[in-house]
Parts: C-alpha cells; structure tokens; sequence
C-alpha cells in the first residue's frame, strides 16, 4: 500500500470519462509522434505504464459507467500463483516472464501446434472493450481491456465436431509464480467455456488493459476475459488452448464444487452458500457508497439464450 | 493520606495500556478520513477485516492473561484483563457496526437473511452478542448481584472466541494459513489452562500429595 500526498488525486476516485478520453489523446500524439522514444518520461503515480498497444476502440462495448483507475485494476487482484492476498499479485508479479511466452493449442482441432505469443496475435487487431468485471466475492470494476474476440483465434484453429468445449490452462512454474509452492490450488490453473460459450461475440482474449500491455498481476501476457460470468472463469497467463469432447475439470469447481460451478454466471438469484450475490460492491466507489445491484449475466443479457431450457439454479 | 507507589504503577501501566489499545482505532480512523487509499482498493472490505482482526487480537490477549499469572507465579496481569476484555468487545462491535452500517447500510431485510441463512454471520453474530452481554455484566455492580452466577456466565468468554475463530475461518475462501495460526495461539492458551488446573494437576501429578497445601508440581 503506498501513502500519497493529501493534495494527489485518491486512488478511490474514479477517473472521469474526459480525462480518460484525453489520455486516449495523448496515447494516439506519442503514436503519431513515433519518433518519440516509447521509454515515455517518468509519468505520475497512477497513471498507466507499460507497452503501449495500438487499438481502436469498439464503439459497441464503451463505458456506460465510470471506469476503475489504473490503480484499483493494477492493485486489487486475485492471482492466487503470487499468494493469496488480493494486493500479493500486485508485488510479487514481478518474477513472471511474460516474453518470450508461447501457447501450444491442441485437441480436437484441425491447426495445432506451439506457436510464439506474436504469431499467435499477428492476424488480429486489437480493440479496446469496456467491460463490468464481477468477483464471485460480490466486488466488482469496470475495465477498458485490449484484445480480440475469442471466436476470431478459434476459427482461424478449424475446431472438428467433436471439439465441444475449449480448456484454457495458465502457466505452471513455481519459480515464476512462486504461490504455486504452496498447494492451495491444484496447478496448474484451468478453466474451460462451452464451445457456444467460447465463440460468443463477447468472450474476449486480453493482451492489455488502459492501452497498455497487460501488468503481470493482471494475467500477462494472454488472458480470457467472459463479462457475463464470475472473475475467476477469466483464466490469466494462458499458455495451452485445448479443444476438447468433454467439459474440463476446472480448478476452483474442483477445489470446491458446492461454491463454484463450471458455469459460474453471474447470477443475482443464486446466492454464494456463504455470502448473497444480490449486490456488489464496486470498487472504487469509496468508503461510504451503497452496494449496488447485481445484475443477471452481469448485465449482459444477450448471452441468456445460449443456457435456454438450462436450470441456473442448479447448474452454478 | 497519600496513594501507594503501586497505586500510580497501576494507573501509569492502565493509561498506556488504553492508548495502545486505541492506537489501531485511531490509525484506522484517520486513514478512513483522511487517507482512503491507503486501505486499497477497497476499503470497505479493509475495515471491516482490520477491525475484526484487532477485536480477535485483543480477545486472545485477554484470554492470555491468566495462563500469563500461572507461568509468572503474579497475578499482576488480572489487573488489566476486564479493559482488555472491553477493549476486545469495543473492536468487535464496531467490526459488526461497519459490516452494517457501512457495508449493508443498515439494509435490515439483508442483515437478517445473512444472519439467519449464513452461519459464517451467525456464529460471527453470536460472539458479538455474547462479548455485548459480558460487557454490561462487567461492573463490580453486575459482580455483586450475580454472585456466582457472574463466574459461569463469564465462562462464555471462551465460546466467544471459539465462535470468532471459527467465523474467521469460515469467511476465508481457501488460504487458511492466518486463521489456523490464530487458533493455535488459542489452543496453547487453553492447553496451559488446563494444564494449571486443579483438577487435572490432582489427576495427574502424583507428587501432589492430596491434602497437603502447595505443593508444587512444576
């Protein structure tokens, strides 16, 4: 935790919409002005840093509500490979090599291979979505990630029939991800999408975050972001894709099959056997606000009728 | 007449032990006011876990008094165990003020269904309840009217802090590392309790002869 100046902005206050749009501007002069160095001047606490990325912006997912800051999307991770605390990713990330990376893809699949992370991301250009992030512990933010849709890098791999399910797997390596020497979970990390889930127009794949390469505690360099569905179905440092006939065990519906689901929607009228999902609280909204109301599918209604005829009360 | 030398030792010793005490209070209290951010990202979560984790310290400190005088041959300790015991109770029912007022917003209709259909708040509520209850009855007053029914109420103290334990446990997702190390503290506790008691020394320690005054095993 760092202590700032009275006179700084806080880190709980949301960033308004207009300065979020002029440092959209700025990114777009230092990518006009290439010849300046991308080792941009040291920049104030709270501000973006990383890579840069170059992404248009998708005018169908932009932010109806202000966003999180840099700060709370950056500080306030649950990453259990680098410790359990939500503010361990943030600190010990660092010891995380997200280049050179690869992903091998495999399965039921009629392309597959390993593949270097840039030839994975070559075909596609990348957009930035504002998405509502929602924890299955009832917190949540709103976060302008970069990516690509899902449905884009499956197509290009010519899953077979018999590809039903696709299992995402993040990296093993206690040396890198020291919270795996600890056995909390069972590593490493996999969480899986149906197939109609996974070629949804909403299932995105993140490289970045605010513009910038994703930090390591947000899931550097390759992650999954499903916004109608709990944080932890969002796999981070993804380094297998696999098509697969029958659905993946994954990890926390493994760890705890009573409180996770393989599902795991967002899904006000389904209470956490320990705690209610009626409400969230929405990081960044400072000490004294309300909770506000959770929403089915996080708010993303389009998805309900790919589980019609589904009972969500039973299937979590 | 004039007061003791150890009148102002105690008083000195009281007053420093009330300030640091309240030294997490106050920390946490002007973080709140003037430094939200220093709780991180979410600050809500922060206090609530900041204040129940200070009124799960203070319990176990209370509760270490006595095996304290047992290991020290003084029962200076026992002086102090009714404000820290206070103090335990004071850091729990603010715990359960900002999980109320705070967190829910005094959301009544909420606050019953979790206290009723979530035994992680149940037990949680119930060791507030019980330390609120131990509080009232602290006075010398409540001593004298209860008589001896004073001693076995006061005995609840120890299914507070069980049920405070296990409320701790119970909220953690899967890292149970800070719980257990707490309740081991309150074990070895309790063992040294029993271990120094009457009962058990008669049973066990046969250089006890039965009788005879003070005979000292250990």
């Amino acid at each position: 935790m760092t202590y700032r100046r009275s006179d700084e902005p806080k880190g709980s206050e949301i960033t308004p919409e207009s300065i979020w749009t002029d440092r959209r501007q700025v990114v777009r002069t230092l990518l006009a002005a290439s010849t300046v160095s991308l080792a941009a001047p040291s920049v104030a606490a709270g501000s973006p840093t990383g890579r840069i990325l170059e992404a248009k912006r998708n005018p169908a997912y932009v932010a109806d509500e202000p966003l999180n800051s840099w700060d709370d999307i950056t500080t306030y991770n649950n990453f259990y490979e680098f410790g359990t605390d939500k503010s361990d990713p943030a600190r010990s990330a660092g010891t995380l090599r997200p280049s050179p990376w690869s992903v091998t893809v495999g399965g039921e699949a009629e392309v597959r291979g390993t593949f270097s992370l840039e030839d994975l991301l070559k075909p596609h250009a990348l957009e930035e979505r504002v998405y509502r992030f929602r924890c299955v512990e009832a917190w949540s933010m709103v976060i302008p990630w970069v990516g690509f849709p899902l449905a884009e890098l499956i197509k290009r791999f010519k899953p077979t029939s018999k590809a039903k399910f696709v299992a995402f797997t993040t990296l093993r390596d206690p040396v890198q991800m020291p919270g795996q020497r600890s056995a909390v979970l069972d590593w490493p990390y996999v969480e899986g999408l149906r197939m109609d889930e996974a070629v949804h127009p909403l299932a995105f794949l993140a490289v970045g975050v605010y513009g910038r390469a994703l930090p390591n505690q947000n899931g550097a360099p390759l992650r999954l972001v499903v916004p109608w569905k709990y944080g932890f179905k969002n796999v981070k440092s993804i380094v297998r894709i696999d098509f697969v006939e029958h659905a993946p065990t994954t990890t926390w519906a493994a760890a705890n099959p009573r409180e996770y689901g393989f599902f795991a929607n967002v899904n006000p009228a389904v209470d956490h056997p320990r705690w209610s999902q009626k409400t969230e609280r929405r990081i960044g909204s400072g000490v004294f606000a309300p909770r506000i109301a959770t929403r089915p599918f996080n708010g993303y209604t389009e998805v309900a009728s790919l589980y019609s005829g589904l009972d969500l009360s039973k299937w979590i | 007449m004039t007061l003791s030398k150890s009148f102002w030792q105690r008083w000195v010793a009281k007053t420093l032990l009330h300030l640091a005490a309240a030294m997490p209070l106050a920390l946490l209290g002007f973080r709140v006011v003037l430094h939200p951010e220093s709780l991180g990202a979410n600050p809500v979560a922060t206090l609530i876990h900041e204040l129940g984790l200070w009124a799960l310290r203070l319990l176990l400190l209370t509760l270490a008094l006595t095996p304290l005088r047992h290991l020290t041959h003084s029962a200076v300790w026992l002086l102090y165990r009714r404000m820290l015991g206070l103090w335990a109770a004071a850091y729990t029912l603010l715990h359960l003020l900002a999980y109320v007022g705070i967190d829910q917003r005094f959301d009544l209709p909420v606050l019953i269904e979790d206290v009723l259909k979530r035994p992680w708040i149940t037990i949680g509520f119930a060791a507030s309840l019980i330390l609120l209850v131990l509080s009232i009855t602290s006075t010398h007053a409540m001593m004298r009217r209860l008589g001896r029914r004073w001693q076995t109420l006061h005995s609840s103290v120890y299914a507070a802090a069980l049920l405070g334990l296990w409320h701790f446990y119970w909220q953690v997702k899967k890292d149970i590392r800070a719980p257990l190390a707490y309740a081991i503290v309150f074990a070895v506790l309790m063992l040294i309790r029993v271990v120094r008691s009457r009962r058990f020394k008669a049973k066990f320690a046969p250089a006890t002869v039965p009788g005879k005054t003070s005979a000292r095993v250990l």
